[in-house]
This record gives structure tokens, sequence and C-alpha cells, in this order.
């Protein structure tokens, strides 16, 4: 599926844009910090919580929850809020 | 205090050339710059008159610390994180020309069911271990817990026998007893001649020392002041600013603190605050303190407006170093060079060091964004550069 990276997390990717895959977002994000070593650990703690400036939607809807599933055709965006400088 | 007193006499008998051991021949100096908004490297001739700047490494991302492994001359660690994104490490093998990120930062294990975990939110603090174990370094964290790698600085793994240790967790209070950036580990020092004996420092949480290789610690806080009205016999409220051991001398450690300049002669384990000789329109509030590498009387501090809420900034805006040669019974200021009125800045725990040459060079980087040095241990200070972001660390080495 699409995953549209905020710019802070380009320096991994290289692109706006990456395909990844996973059966639920904590998959995907693992299948991105395969691809992309390093990337998860800057938005996921290692609680496993979102960290507090970031965010992830998923087909446009808001979602905090690892185990989310996925379909194929669903778009990821991963969001760095605006918070502040 | 016997044996201490013993000691101290002992070592005011040393010959002079004892006491000062002769410094090695003299290379180029590399500055290490950590900021808030990135590092910068600045190399000088074999007179440290000339700098070439080489940055912004890491521009926009907060830089808290920036250090060269000392036993190879070559690996530099950051340790970074920015507004938004978690923190982590980034390592050079080849001073700053290119940079690899760690595999596993320093984070916290992850919590029980049912419990609430912890989260590194950056490190603060790079060590590298002794120089019989290369590749170990050593990391403190905001909030407040000591992590270990033993390759380089690319994984790292959290010492659970503090982290985790209810005592200790007491000891380090809540995020909202932090400072207010947070609370930080700091000033991991490891004897130079026993690998497994090891200080460090907690701000807030005291002094502590291990003699196991960091698997138990114990707190050095006897004769620590604390704030008025909180009770000394709390480790919670000891809060120690920056502790050094004299490379001359490592049974000697000398200690900035929220409350004070101190000095631990070992194997006492009793401060004796010698900031009390600081002028009283000064005070021995501060955060920086460098020693000096081969004479272990003479010490440097920043002081600071530690007064009411806090200020934060050189006293009535007159920055100065202040210098004492033997051991904290007299103090002189040092500030030729610097601005001499309306200079708001101060100097952060990590901003100040010095480097192994002889007279030795003293380095400093403000709040403002200066980077400042004295070839002369303090007697005459000039810029190495303005209008850098506000300064976190700095760290000098020979190469």
């Amino acid at each position: 599926m699409k995953v549209l990276i905020p710019t802070p997390l380009r320096s991994y990717t290289g692109e706006r844009e990456v395909e990844a895959h996973g059966a639920t977002l904590a998959a995907l994000l693992a299948d991105l910090d395969s691809l992309y070593p390093g990337l998860r650990f800057r938005m996921i703690d290692e609680q496993n919580r979102i960290r507090p400036h970031m965010r992830v939607f998923i087909n446009g809807e808001q979602s905090f929850d690892m185990a989310r599933e996925l379909r194929a055709e669903d778009s990821v965006q991963i969001v760095q809020a605006l918070s502040g400088g | 205090m016997a044996r201490m007193t013993k000691k101290l006499v002992t070592r005011k008998g040393l010959p002079k050339a004892n006491k000062r051991k002769a410094a090695k021949p003299q290379g180029s100096t590399l500055v290490l710059v950590a900021t808030r908004k990135g590092a910068w490297l600045y190399h000088s001739d074999r007179q440290r008159k000339a700098w070439r700047a080489d940055g912004p490494h890491f521009l926009g991302q907060i830089i808290n610390h920036l250090v060269l492994d000392p036993r190879d001359g070559k690996t530099i660690l950051a340790a970074a994180s920015t507004g938004h994104l978690g923190p982590t490490i980034f390592r050079s093998t080849a001073r700053g020309r290119k940079w690899e990120e760690a595999g596993r930062p320093p984070a916290f294990a992850k919590a029980l069911n049912g419990e609430k975990g912890r989260t590194v939110k950056h490190t603060f603090w790079l060590a590298p271990a002794h120089a019989s174990e290369p590749n170990v370094w050593y990391a403190g964290t905001s909030p407040q817990g000591l992590f270990r790698s033993e390759d380089g600085g690319m994984n790292w793994e959290p010492f659970g026998t503090l982290n985790d240790d209810p005592q200790y967790r007491a000891w380090m209070g809540s995020e909202q007893d932090g400072t207010p950036d947070g609370p930080k580990m700091h000033s991991i020092i490891i004897d130079p001649r026993d690998p497994a004996h090891m200080y460090m420092g907690m701000s807030g949480g005291g002094v502590h020392e291990s003699r196991d290789g960091g698997r138990t610690f114990r707190p050095i806080v006897k004769g620590l002041e604390v704030v008025e009205g909180f009770d000394a016999a709390n480790i919670a409220f000891h809060d120690p600013h920056c502790v050094r051991l004299c490379p001359s001398d490592p049974d000697r450690l000398y200690q900035q603190n929220h409350c004070g300049i101190y000095r631990l002669d070992r194997p006492a384990d009793e401060w004796i605050r010698i900031g009390r000789k600081m002028p009283k329109r000064v005070g021995d509030i501060g955060f920086a303190m460098v020693v000096h590498p081969r004479d272990a009387d003479t010490v440097w501090v920043f002081p600071m407006d530690g007064q009411t809420v806090w200020p934060r900034t050189s006293p009535d805006g007159a920055p100065s170093v202040y210098a004492t040669r033997n051991g904290g019974k007299t103090w002189q200021r040092r500030d030729a060079g610097l601005p001499q009125e309306q200079a708001w800045w101060t100097v952060k725990r990590q901003a100040m060091t010095a480097d192994a040459n002889d007279p030795v060079g003293l380095y400093f980087g403000t709040t403002s964004g200066d980077l400042w040095m004295s070839r002369n241990e303090g007697e005459r200070w000039i810029p190495i550069a303005h209008h850098l972001p506000e300064i976190y660390a700095v760290e000098a080495a020979e190469v």
C-alpha cells in the first residue's frame, strides 16, 4: 500500500511516498523499518506508543491502534503534528 | 575525615614536577560543538590560532552531546533528537566525514502488562568506557537512565538493575521533579585505573558510585547541601549539575552543584563546599566545571545567577570564568576579552571543556551561540565563532 512520509522522515526514505506492506498498522511499520532502518523508532517509542507529535491517518481517519487491520488498497499518511517549532 | 586530611597533606607535599605531569606533544585540536539546531566541528592549526568550521551536521536536529572516542581518535558519537521525532544516536568512524545511525538507540525496557513504561526523550550524555574496553560506551538519558553499548555505539542496552530499581526510580523522581528540559543522567565517569569503578550524577537525584561496572550503585551525597527547606537526607533532593574526576589524581573529584561548588578526596565520602570562597556578589551556583588535565588543584567554573527565579544568566550581565589553583582555597576572576557588561548569556553544564595542551586551552559555548577559547588557561579569551544556535555541549580533543 502507499504510505505518505512527512518531511522530517524523508532522510530515511528519500521519497515523499513509498510502498510498504502489512496486515496491521504494527506490521506495516515493521515493514517500513526493514526497508528504512531507524524510521520506526523515531515515530513509535519503546512502549509501542505513537510519539506525541506524530500522527497516522488511514484513509483519512486518525488511528492510534497498532493492531488496526489494513488492506492492500488502504492509503496511509504519516503526519508530523503542527505543534510548534 | 582524618584519612582525607592526611591525603591532602601528602598531596601538598608533592614536588611541583610530580604534581603537574608533562604535556604530550602538541597536535591540532578538534572542538566538537553540539547545539539546539545541529553540530559543528572546529579544526585548529597547531598553534590553535586559525580555526576551520565543518558544519552544520544534522541541521535542525537537537544535538545534546558530541564526543570523539579518545581510544581511536576517529569515532564520534552524536546524541540527536528533534522537536518532533524520537531520539537516536549517529556515529561517524571518520571524524564526521560520514555518519550512520544506531540500529538500537538507548530505549527503556518494554513495560510489563498493566504498567506504564518510560520513554527516552533524549540521550543527554555520552561517555567512552575505559581504555581497556574499546567499543564500549555509556549513555545517560532524559528521563534518567543508564545505557551501555559494546559495539561502538550502534546498539544500546539498558541497565535494568538501575533503571528499573524501585529505590533509584524514587530518587530520580518524575519528570515534574526534573530540570525544565527534563531530568538528566549525566557525568558518567570511568575511573582510569579500574573499568568497573564508575560515578554518575542525576539531576536531580544525587551523585552515585558503582564498583561493579554499573550493576549496583550507592549514593555519595554526604556534605552536599540542598535547597533551603528540603531534607538533605533525602537523596531525591540532591541536584549535582556537573561532576569531574581529575585525570592526574583519580581520587579527587570536583562538583558544580545546584547548591554550590564542592571537592571530594577519596576514599573519604564527604564533599567539602569550596565555593564558599567565591566572591559573595557572584556566588557559587552554575552548571559547567572543568578540571586541569595535569594539575588536580586547578579547576575552572562558570558562575550563573541562581537567585530568586533562577535567571540562568551571567551574574550582573558580566560573564566570567573563575579559576582556582589551590583546590578551591581561593578563586580568581578570568574575564579578559569577554564582554564586561550587558551580556546576559550563560554556559550549560556540558558546554565548557579543556584540551590537553600546555598551556591548557579552554573552550566554552554560550546560550547565545558564541564559541570562545583561551590559549592560556583562562588568562585571555578570544572568540572562535559567533551566531551559532544555542550551544548545548563543547568537547575538545587532540588529533
